[in-house]
């Protein structure tokens, strides 16, 4: 669509504005104060330049809190993403059984994440658990309090049930805009189920498909309250993600230069996967404008 | 690129093969394929609900039941549990807070959310794109980033332990969201509708309200609900902003401890009435849920 330039358009977008700068500018500046000062108390401050930062990224525990929580990320899409793809080509095109799987589907999604945690930490529980029973019954010593690979796995079945429904319902989005003709084309064509999806179905989802990746990799990388509720971060750091390892820092400890320098390193990370799926989105918008204008 | 030439190779062949008969024994394959699909849904639909029902079934036993021995189903359900958390004020006054401000919360990122998507969709104007970039890094900020930054800045502004405080607090991730929705619907809309309706002489409010407005009204509906979700299970900033007054549901939860060791039962009750408003809100959005997730851009 062809836009007129207006400037006056600049009204419409000041109320978004002025909240926006109220629940995000003002706040990022504290933090930005307290990164480069100390405090003895009594709001005493004084300035001490890039100290903080240099200790931080020094720091062994933002180190392994870092590489868990990209281990993390990388693993539930490994496991979200195929498998969303897999049941959104499975589920059912028409009739009473699609809004039966989208209602069941997105109920992980609404439920509150602390409630999430507290599922899984009943559900895991061995002496009151389904899952924890039934694995201890079978011989397999299943503690997620005390075994850092069961609290591991917990918490990535755990993801794994919280969002893949997302990522199936992007796709399954994706899929029912495909029309009709392009199935029947590839009928006559004698196209296998593989070149089938290989060139229609997967080009079709290409945008969708975008979207939940880094929908996905960016709130993974922000995760806080499930894990929390389920392990604390422990056993011993197992566990500790980058968001808890901070509100230990800041709320725990009280330690607020440290934990201000640690919020702008982390946020600065976030700021660059956001600028990377602004730029890739933008770019898939336009190639997929261009493609509709040779049609 | 490889796909793009792929889909137009079918294109074609849409075009050269037209109605042709279609092979019997491909036909027969692709039915007994999709014969066994609806394994796939059902058995993931099985996964996404035990531990639900886990919790379904935890809430019907007495605390003695849950402790004692192990069961499928309750042997003596009992809502005793529930009756706890509906005359208990503590327990129910955390729901009504709850809801309290998601309310505040979707009404104030729709509403301001509505003008900034129109601008958007319909003008370029100075820094646009920068602005549009601005406001999505906000839907990524970590709230981890900004609960204590929060606290102080309600502190001093005395709002602490307020709904409005929750209700503004979520505004930081819910208001960019609105508009990026509310954008990708109203940019299906042609302009031509807009411009149609300026030379009928309709003013600019009276268009967007009786016009406009009807037109995208399942895109309000989706960005409502998308922000009554995440307004919905988000606990770490509603928590730190609240100490008893405005205590959301989720957080009234973690004081289950007791002289007599953890309640259980009462724990997984409020769970599940924790699941019923999200339930309920899906099931009206339903048909848009998936249009509403891809952001209004499928």
């Amino acid at each position: 669509m062809e836009k007129t330039v207006n400037n006056k358009a600049w009204f419409m977008v000041l109320p978004v504005l002025l909240l926006v700068a109220f629940t995000a500018v003002i706040p990022l500046m504290t933090v930005v104060n307290y990164a480069f000062q100390d405090s003895f108390g009594n709001n005493q401050f004084f300035w001490v330049g890039i100290e903080w930062f240099q200790e931080l990224l020094a720091s062994e525990r933002f180190h392994d809190a870092l590489v868990r929580n990209l281990i993390f990320s990388f693993t539930i899409l490994a496991i979200e993403i195929p498998l969303g793809i897999g049941i959104a080509l499975c589920m059912p095109k028409k009739g009473w059984g699609v809004p039966v799987c989208l209602v069941l589907m997105a109920l992980p999604l609404l439920v509150p994440w602390n409630v999430v945690g507290t599922i899984w930490q009943v559900f895991g529980r061995a002496d009151i658990g389904l899952l924890g029973y039934f694995l201890n019954s079978l011989g397999i010593n299943y503690n997620y309090t005390q075994d850092p690979v069961a609290a591991w796995a917990t918490v990535i079945v755990m993801d794994v049930w919280h969002w893949t429904s997302l990522v199936v319902l992007l796709c399954y989005a994706g899929l029912v805009s495909i029309p009709e003709a392009y199935y029947q084309a590839a009928r006559i064509d004698g196209a296998s189920r593989w070149a089938v999806f290989r060139y229609i179905q997967l080009p079709k989802m290409h945008s969708v498909l975008l979207i939940a990746v880094l929908l996905r990799f960016m709130d993974s990388f922000m995760i806080y309250t499930e894990p929390f509720v389920v392990t604390g971060g422990g056993p011993g750091n197992s566990t500790t993600f980058l968001s808890i390892d901070l509100v230990k820092m800041a709320i725990g400890q009280f330690d607020l230069g440290p934990a201000a320098a640690m919020s702008l390193v982390y946020f600065l990370i976030i700021l660059l996967f956001s600028w990377v799926f602004y730029t890739v989105m933008n770019n898939a918008g336009t190639e997929k404008k261009q493609y509709a204008g040779e049609e | 690129m490889s796909t793009t030439t792929g889909t137009a190779a079918i294109d074609q062949g849409v075009a050269a093969g037209g109605q042709a008969p279609r092979s019997r024994t491909r036909a027969k394959a692709q039915r007994t394929g999709s014969r066994y699909s609806f394994l796939v849904p059902t058995l993931y639909i099985t996964f996404l609900m035990l531990p639900i029902y886990w919790l379904f079934n935890m809430s019907l036993k007495t605390n003695q039941e849950i402790l004692s021995k192990f069961t499928l189903w309750p042997d003596e359900p009992t809502l005793a549990n529930y009756m706890v958390i509906f005359t208990d004020p503590s327990w129910y006054s955390g729901y009504i807070n709850s809801i309290t401000y998601v309310a505040l919360n979707t009404v104030i990122s729709v509403a301001v959310a509505l003008p900034a998507a129109y601008a958007f969709s319909r003008y370029k104007f100075l820094g646009d794109k920068h602005l549009f970039f601005w406001l999505l890094t906000n839907r990524m900020a970590p709230p981890a980033v900004f609960a204590l930054p929060f606290f102080q800045l309600y502190s001093a502004f005395g709002l602490i332990d307020t709904h409005i405080a929750v209700a503004l607090a979520h505004c930081l991730f819910n208001v960019p969201l609105a508009v990026w929705i509310l954008e990708g619907f109203m940019s299906g809309v042609p302009k031509e509708i807009d411009e149609t309706a300026y030379i009928d002489g309709y003013s600019f409010p009276k268009f967007f309200g009786k016009i406009f407005m009807p037109l995208i009204a399942s895109g309000i509906g989706v960005a409502a609900f998308f922000c009554f979700m995440f307004s919905w299970v988000e606990l770490l900033i509603a928590r730190t902003l609240t100490t008893t007054a405005a205590k959301p549901i989720a957080a009234t939860m973690t004081r289950t401890v007791s002289a007599s060791g953890m309640d259980w039962g009462v724990l997984a009750a409020a769970g599940i009435l924790t699941i019923i408003p999200g339930a309920l809100v899906i099931y009206f959005v339903r048909n848009y849920i998936a249009k509403g997730f891809a952001l209004g851009r499928v």
